[in-house]
C-alpha cells in the first residue's frame, strides 16, 4: 500500500521550498504541490524589476524546471485552487468538489494585494502587482508618454516607478505617510531614495490621499486626490497585501493577520503548517511579527519540512531583505522598529551609506545603501549577537568586515 | 546555443546548450542541475548560486563586480579564487565550454 502524499497547497517560494526540503529531510513518500497559477513556480522579485522592463521570459524566473520536479518526485498541479481543508480527517477539497487525503499538510498560500477601498478600483488600466500574470499584463501597458500613476509608495510602488520611468513613461507616486517606504525604513533612506526618484523624473506626492480613480467608458481617465486630479492611462495600486489565511481560518485553525506558527512553522492544528507570506510568526515574548521576504519564506519552508517529519529545526537567522530601485542595492538586516539610536556610516551623499540602528545598547539592525559588503558583514554580527556599542560602530577605525570576521 | 557543463556536488557531469542572454544561473536551475539554490532568483542578493569555474574558458569571463565580489566574501562554501556566482555569469559565445562546479553547500 502506498502512503498517503504530503500535500503543500500553494506552488510558490515557500511551497516549492518546503517539497524540496521534505526530500533533503528524508520523505521518501508521494509530494503534491499544488497551486491555483497556470505556471511552474516562479520568482517574484524580478516581477517589479527586469520583468517589467522586459528583460527575462517566462523561462528565466522559474524557481526550479520540470525536470527537477521530475527528479525530485514532486508532483505540481497547476491552475487548480483548494477551496477547504479539514485537519481532523486528514483531507482537502478542491474547488469543483473533488478530495484529497494527505499524511501532512502544509499552508503555502501566500498573500493577495490589499484592495484599494475607493470609488472607481475596478475600472481597466486600474492594477495590482503580485502575480505573473499582473507583471505581464502591466508590462504591456508600459509605453513612452503613457502616464503612469502608482498609488503607495512601498517597496513594490517604488520599484514600479523606477522602472516605468525607464520604459519613458511619465511617473508619479501619490503616498498618505509623509515620507515613502515609511513602515520598513528611517527617513535618511525615504530621504535618499526621494532625491533618487526625482533624479530620474519621478514626481513624488506625499501626504495625499486618494479620493477616487476616475474613468470614462470604462477605462482609467485620473486619480482624484487631496492635491487634485491626476490624469492617468495606467494606475498601479501598491499598498499591502493581506495574507491569505482563509482556509486555514475556515478550519478553525488560529489566524491574525495570517496564519499564526511557532518559530519550527507549526499552526495550531496538529499535523499542519505553515510558511511564507501566509503567515504571522509568535514569538517567544508574546508579540507577533509578519514578515513578507524571499528569506522568509525559504526559511519558514525549511522549518516547515523539519515539523512535518518530526523534527525541530526553528527559524532563527536575522530577518533580511532588498529593495533594486535603478542602480541602487537597498539592504536591510534586522528590524530597524524600536531604535532608540542610529549611527550614520558613509556620506549620503556618495551614493554609498549605512545606517546603525540600536535599541539602548543593542545592535539590532543595520540598512546599507550600495554597500553590500557591510550588509553581509551586519548579517553575521546580528546573527551571532555579537555586542557592539553606538560608540563602536561610530569609530572612524570601525570596520564591519573585520568585525564580522572576529 | 553555448555549451556549459555543470558538476554537481555528487560529481556528475550535466552538460547542457544553454540559450545566449540567460544568466548560468537561470540555465542550471531551469535544467535541474543539482546543489544551485539561488534563492534570490538573481538579484545578487542571497550568495546561493556559488561556483567553481574551471576550464580554458574561465579566464575569459569578465571579472566578479563590487556586488558580486562582497557577496562572495560571504558564500557558505570554501571561497576559492575561481568561486563565482552563476547569476552574475552572461552566456556568451565567449564562454563555450566553461565547465562549473557547483559548491558542496549553498547555506
Ligand atoms: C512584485 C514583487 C516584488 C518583490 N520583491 C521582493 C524583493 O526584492 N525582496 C524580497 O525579499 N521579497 C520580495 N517580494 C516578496 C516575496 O516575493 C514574497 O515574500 C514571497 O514570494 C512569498 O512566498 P510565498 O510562497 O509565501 O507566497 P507566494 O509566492 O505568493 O505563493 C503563494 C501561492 O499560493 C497560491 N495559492 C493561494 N491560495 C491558494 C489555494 N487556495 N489553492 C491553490 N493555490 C493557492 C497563490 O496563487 C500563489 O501562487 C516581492 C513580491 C512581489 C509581488
Ligand atoms: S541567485 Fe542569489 S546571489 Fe545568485
Amino acid at each position: 500500500m502506498t502512503s498517503d502524499p504530503m500535500v503543500i497547497v500553494g506552488a510558490g517560494q515557500a511551497g516549492l521550498q518546503i517539497a524540496e526540503s521534505l526530500r533533503s529531510e528524508g520523505w521518501e513518500g508521494p509530494i503534491r504541490l499544488l497551486g491555483d497559477e497556470p505556471h511552474p513556480p516562479y520568482h517574484r522579485p524580478p516581477l517589479s524589476k527586469a520583468w517589467l522592463l522586459g528583460e527575462a521570459i517566462e523561462a528565466q524566473v522559474g524557481i526550479r524546471g520540470p525536470e527537477f520536479l521530475e527528479r525530485k518526485g514532486i508532483e505540481h498541479v497547476m491552475a487548480r485552487e483548494v477551496a477547504a481543508i479539514d485537519p481532523a480527517a486528514r483531507s482537502l477539497t478542491f474547488e469543483g468538489g473533488e478530495t484529497l487525503r494527505w499524511a501532512g499538510l502544509a499552508l503555502a498560500t501566500g498573500a493577495r494585494p490589499r484592495g484599494l477601498p475607493v470609488p472607481g478600483a475596478d475600472l481597466d488600466g486600474v492594477m495590482a502587482l503580485r502575480s505573473l500574470d499582473d507583471a505581464t499584463r502591466l508590462a504591456a501597458r508600459l509605453a513612452p508618454g503613457v502616464r503612469v500613476v502608482v498609488i503607495g509608495a512601498g517597496f513594490i510602488g517604488l520599484e514600479v516607478a523606477a522602472a516605468a520611468v525607464k520604459r519613458g513613461c511619465e511617473v508619479t507616486v501619490v503616498e498618505a505617510q509623509a515620507r515613502i517606504m515609511a513602515r520598513a525604513v528611517p527617513p535618511a533612506i525615504s530621504a535618499f531614495h526621494t532625491e533618487l526618484h526625482a533624479r530620474h523624473g519621478v514626481r513624488i506626492l506625499l501626504e495625499t490621499g486618494v479620493t477616487a480613480i476616475l474613468g470614462e467608458s470604462g477605462r482609467v481617465r485620473a486619480v482624484a486626490t487631496g492635491a487634485g486630479e491626476l490624469p492617468a492611462d495606467v494606475v498601479v495600486v501598491g499598498i499591502g497585501v493581506v495574507a491569505a489565511d482563509d482556509l486555514a481560518r475556515a478550519a478553525g485553525i488560529v489566524c491574525e493577520r495570517g496564519i499564526v506558527v511557532d518559530a519550527s512553522s507549526r499552526t495550531s492544528a496538529p499535523g499542519v503548517v505553515a510558511a511564507g507570506d501566509c503567515t504571522v510568526r509568535r514569538l517567544d515574548d508574546g508579540t507577533s511579527q509578519r514578515l513578507e521576504s524571499v528569506q522568509n519564506a525559504v526559511e519558514q519552508a525549511k522549518s516547515a519540512a523539519a515539523a512535518l517529519m518530526g523534527k525541530d529545526r526553528p527559524f532563527t537567522a536575522t530577518p533580511w531583505f532588498w529593495s533594486d530601485q535603478y542602480d541602487v542595492k537597498l539592504q536591510m538586516a534586522g528590524l530597524s522598529a524600536g531604535a532608540t539610536a542610529m549611527v550614520t556610516r558613509g556620506d549620503p551623499a556618495s551614493g554609498r551609506f549605512s545606517l546603525w540602528h540600536f535599541a539602548g545598547d543593542r545592535l539590532i539592525a543595520v540598512d546599507t545603501v550600495n554597500l553590500a559588503q557591510e550588509h553581509m558583514a551586519a548579517r553575521r554580527i546580528l546573527d551571532r549577537g555579537m555586542a557592539l556599542t553606538p560608540d563602536d560602530v561610530a569609530a572612524a577605525a570601525f570596520d564591519p568586515m573585520a568585525a564580522a570576521r572576529g | 546555443m553555448v555549451k556549459l557543463t555543470f558538476i554537481e556536488p555528487s560529481g556528475a557531469e550535466v552538460a547542457i546548450e544553454a540559450q545566449e542572454g540567460w544568466s548560468a544561473m537561470q540555465v542550471a536551475t531551469s535544467k535541474g542541475v543539482e546543489g544551485i539554490d539561488a534563492e534570490c532568483g538573481g538579484s545578487c542578493a542571497c550568495a546561493t548560486c556559488h561556483c567553481y569555474v574551471e576550464g580554458d574558458v574561465a579566464a575569459r569571463l569578465p571579472a566578479p563586480l563590487d556586488g558580486e565580489l562582497a557577496m562572495l566574501d560571504n558564500v557558505a562554501a570554501e571561497r576559492r579564487p575561481n568561486s563565482r556566482l552563476s547569476c552574475q555569469i552572461k552566456v556568451t559565445p565567449e564562454i563555450e565550454g566553461l565547465i562549473l562546479r557547483v559548491a558542496e553547500v549553498q547555506s
